[in-house]
């Protein structure tokens, strides 16, 4: 053991080796390694099976962009729409960032009241509210999907309470909306609890020293609040816009999978329609757009995630 | 997800309550009560109607019939169903220990030592908690078919250790950094060698930010659906593996039942973590 | 080089040490030797090296080179838990997990020391610190001064060889600090072991410690008893970092035995002790303290006496503190007020004129 010990104390290298090295095969070999398989057959052809063989070919990233054209058009139908250029995963593409930007922004609007309010209330009351998001927040989110789907149903709760009210049943699942619905309550608690963390060590009297700087309460947000909860702000985005572009079980719940999403469209090719070249070439795009979204989201807040987490 | 570090992270001590402004504070804080009472309620509502309707009688449709408690009984008479109950806790169980491990060692590693390439790990740490789930779901079946490793346990309590690890790493690092080092030097300084300065010291020191990452790791792997449904075997269905394949076959009473009991446990889980987290602030 | 083992005057020394971080000197060539139970004090301001020379000697930092000699053993890699010396952290670094007694009982535990030996030793500390009744408490339940003893305990009751001790008391307040100044001191005396003691209060190292190394920017610039380190300087900034002085840089003239002849570049001539390295012809600075200067309303025929300006006074209760102006260089100057007056007319006012005087021996001509 004092020898075993001796050349541990000597020798760093060794020491920090021996820390290292499970993660580092773990990680390497089980994380790093499958996307890079992955990455490697998005090049390759497919099989009549579906799944990967030799040759190499840029096929499945040609599939993707093939048939985008210059079409112009405006469209009132699903709020306004203004495209320039046409393509059927060009629309699958816009629509998944589209839908997730969109539900982000919703949930950060929902949440930042609430957490505000959750910051300021007293010691006693604000455990209280933590704990109710903090059920949410660990609970399935499989089940709380279910759950509201449940809610939503043609046959389920409200529609029942509708009849008995003598209403005509409405359809509220199976729409982009409902879609919308079901990724800001899913993300929800995932936007408030990174902000009411902020919140919660925001010191208010930076605001009075602000306004006593002569900031009104806009331009007091802005330059001295905005800043110091940003660490919570991007935390918040990134846990709700990564879920909700590669939703999968929101997409088949609530929109029936009939307003597809590409996280939705890459696991298809993965069970129904057998195509893994193609489901790569997906997967790696949409690996890429996240990835990038999230460096530019961090730059813009300095760096300042990891002191979030 | 990444905030289920922020969950267990410290929070700060109670400032002082601020003081509140005359002017303009009565419409604010209507419309901030109104928000968060509609909010919780948006929450909470379709949560309560399906423990409602998890004690209702009738197989179909929404309409109240009886209290029962036949779909609990449903639920534990399924051996299925408590199979894959099993193998969710079991998978839960070896992931955890695994990243807990795994997790803790580089947390270490990469708090305390400087060394080329710990850039590099860094980012590749950060990557599991921002790429999407289907993503590493998808290239983890891949990987498993390429390796011929036939789908199973196996596979699952690899991938869940793959992706908890990553969360148990961030929540250590932070309890790492707060660390007073100063500890060890004086345990060392008594006439402690490393062995015993580890586990005399520090890894006491650590033991609540090891069982709040192991809590983690634990829900994590409990709730995982999506990367579980592609590194699943036919005979390994984990429970939300097992619950989606009847939401998606239709209206099944017992999937209610499930549900509420799963919600119980996330109830038991949060009050544990906030035990823990009392604890050691006391 | 002595035999290992064998007796020496000094308890720890440092031959020629250094500490490089990165790109960083933190400790630059230091030797020193602290003899058998003394009072040593390590100070400088912070940065200085100090506190890292105090880690060396524990064994937390390795030396980049040179030796450090416990009971004139070279120490090489030996670890600190190897090590025949205990330290009080700074910030105590009491173990949170453990009672008072529980952290006491640490360090014997450590060394297989039985049970019945343990517990009658750790009362025995907890006297001499005066916590008897707090060997049940957790140290978060205690305050920063009982803490303090709590560490200060912790690390006697191993009865090391040296007790090294970082700024032990830098978070307790004033008074709390005067207090322990003293308790320490006694603490010393009783139980006879050697202390080295880092602190960047200087009037702490003085009223505390047998002899002080006076440290700056990783070098040791002067180790003597503080009253050598106080009335005779070495150099400009141990002079300057210890109380307060008056200085004025001129040439030398002229060096006659013990005292130099300083000229000034207003033009005024000084006499004052010749310090090490002072030759005829170099640039110097001379050093007067503020107590030593007097002034008075006629001038008399002693070398160091000049005509000045009164700028300003400040009646501070035991002194009065005039700042006059002998040209264009300030000199401070503190007049004890040995006789209770409440007549204004008694002090000089601003503007007035006046003559300073100082006698050659009180003043110090440095070669800087």
């Amino acid at each position: 053991m004092a020898k075993i010990l001796r050349v541990l104390r000597e020798q760093p290298g060794i020491r920090l080796a021996g820390l290292m090295a499970p993660g580092a095969f773990w990680l390497s070999v089980f994380f790093l390694v499958p996307l890079l398989i992955m990455a490697w057959i998005s090049f390759l052809s497919r099989d009549p099976l579906g799944f990967p063989t030799p040759p190499l070919t840029l096929q499945n990233y040609w599939e993707i962009i093939r048939d985008i054209h210059f079409a112009p058009s405006i469209s009132l139908a699903d709020g306004l729409a203004i495209r320039l250029f046409e393509g059927l995963y060009l629309e699958l593409f816009w629509r998944s960032i589209w839908l997730s930007l969109l539900s982000t922004v919703i949930t950060l609007l929902i949440a930042f009241p609430v957490a505000l309010f959750m910051a300021r209330l007293p010691p006693r009351y604000r455990n209280l509210a933590l704990f109710l998001v903090m059920i949410p927040f660990w609970t399935n989110f499989l089940v709380r999907t279910y759950a509201l789907q449940f809610m939503l149903r043609s046959n389920g709760p409200i529609n029942t309470l509708l009849r008995a009210l003598g209403l005509e049943p409405i359809e509220l699942l199976f729409t982009p909306t409902a879609v919308m619905l079901g990724l800001v309550y899913g993300n929800l608690p995932f936007m408030i609890l990174p902000l009411y963390t902020s919140l919660e060590k925001f010191d208010w009297t930076m605001i009075e020293a602000a306004h006593d700087l002569g900031a009104d309460t806009l331009r007091a947000f802005q330059r001295v609040m905005l800043p110091l909860i940003s660490p919570g702000l991007l935390a918040g985005s990134i846990l709700t816009f990564v879920p909700a572009i590669g939703a999968y079980i929101t997409v088949e719940l609530m929109g029936g999978g009939r307003t597809n999403m590409i996280g939705y469209a890459i696991a298809q090719q993965f069970s129904a329609s057998v195509n893994w070249p193609f489901g790569s070439a997906m997967s790696l795009l949409m690996m890429i757009i996240v990835t990038f979204a999230a460096v530019l989201y961090f730059r813009s807040g300095r760096g300042e995630y990891r002191n979030a987490i | 997800m990444a905030s289920d570090v922020v969950l267990l992270g410290e929070r700060s001590e109670i400032k002082p309550r601020p003081r509140k402004e005359s002017r303009g504070i009565g419409l604010g804080r209507f419309a901030l009560v109104t928000i968060t009472f509609f909010t919780f309620a948006f929450l909470y509502v379709p949560i309560a109607v399906l423990i409602a309707f998890s004690f209702n009688s009738a197989r179909t449709g929404a309409t109240w019939q009886s209290f029962s408690l036949q779909w609990y009984e449903r639920v534990f008479s399924n051996t299925r169903i408590l199979e894959a109950a099993a193998n969710s806790l079991i998978v839960a169980a070896l992931a955890t220990v695994g990243s807990v491990v795994i997790g803790t060692l580089m947390a270490i590693a990469m708090e305390r030592y400087q060394f080329r390439a710990k850039l590099a790990w860094d980012a590749l740490l950060y990557l599991p908690v921002i790429i999407p789930e289907i993503v590493m779901g998808i290239s983890l079946l891949i990987f498993f078919a390429a390796i011929n490793l036939s789908r199973g346990i196996v596979t699952l309590v690899i991938s869940h250790i793959a992706f908890c690890m990553p969360f148990v790493y961030l929540t250590m690092r932070a309890r790492l950094a707060d660390f007073d080092r100063s500890l060890e030097e004086a345990a060392q300084d008594l006439g402690a060698d490393e062995w015993t300065t580890f586990r005399r010291i520090t890894l006491p020191l650590l033991m609540p930010g090891i069982i709040s990452s192991a809590l983690l790791a634990f829900t994590l792997s409990l709730d995982d659906f999506v990367i579980s449904f592609f590194v699943t075997g036919v005979g390994s269905q984990t429970l939300p593996v097992y619950i989606w394949g009847q939401i998606r076959r239709g209206i099944t009473p017992e999937i209610n039942a499930i549900s509420t009991l799963m919600l119980l446990l996330s109830i038991v889980l949060v009050i544990v973590a906030q035990l823990i987290q009392r604890r050691q602030r006391a | 080089m002595p035999e290992a083992g064998a007796l020496s005057e000094f308890a720890v020394e440092l031959r020629d040490v250094s500490k490089v971080f990165g790109d960083i000197v933190a400790v630059d060539h230091v030797s020193m030797g602290i003899r058998h139970n003394e009072f040593f004090a390590l100070l400088g301001p912070s940065g200085c090296g100090k506190t890292t020379s105090l880690r060396i000697i524990a064994g937390f930092e390795r030396p980049t080179s040179g030796e450090v000699y416990i009971d004139n053993k070279p120490m090489g890699n030996t670890p600190p838990f190897q090590r025949n010396v205990n330290t009080v952290f700074q910030s105590y670094a009491l173990f949170p997990h453990m009672t008072v007694e529980q952290n006491i009982s640490f360090g014997l535990e450590m060394k297989g020391v039985s049970k019945a030996e343990i517990a009658r030793r750790v009362g025995e500390v907890l006297e001499l610190v005066r916590l008897p009744h707090m060997a049940k408490r957790y140290p978060r339940q205690m305050s920063g001064g009982q803490q303090q003893r709590v560490a200060l305990a912790r690390a006697l009751v191993n009865r090391p060889k040296v007790l090294l001790l970082d700024e032990p008391l830098g978070a307790l307040d004033a008074k709390l600090r005067k207090e322990m100044q003293i308790e320490l001191k006694t603490l010393q005396r009783e139980v006879g072991i050697t202390f080295i003691f880092v602190t960047h209060d200087q009037e702490e190292a003085l009223s505390m410690s047998d002899r002080i190394a006076v440290f700056s920017k990783g070098k040791v610039l002067q180790i003597g008893t503080p009253l050598e380190i106080y009335e005779r300087p070495t150099s400009r900034f141990v002079a300057d970092f210890i109380g307060e002085t008056n200085f004025l840089t001129g040439r030398v003239t002229q060096v006659d035995g013990e005292f130099a002849q300083i000229t000034t570049n207003g033009g005024a001539t000084f006499r004052g002790r010749a310090m090490p390295g002072v030759r005829a012809g170099i640039e110097a600075t001379l050093s007067v303290r503020p107590e030593k200067v007097q002034l008075v309303e006629q001038p008399d025929d002693s070398v160091n006496c000049y005509e000045v300006v009164v700028r300003s006074i400040a009646y501070v209760g035991s002194d009065t503190r005039v700042v006059v102006m002998l040209g264009e260089n300030r000199i401070d100057v503190w007049e004890q007020n040995t006789i209770s007056t409440l007549d204004p007319n008694y002090f000089f006012k601003p503007g007035e004129r006046a003559w300073l005087t100082f006698k050659p021996e009180n003043a110090l001509v440095l070669a800087e």
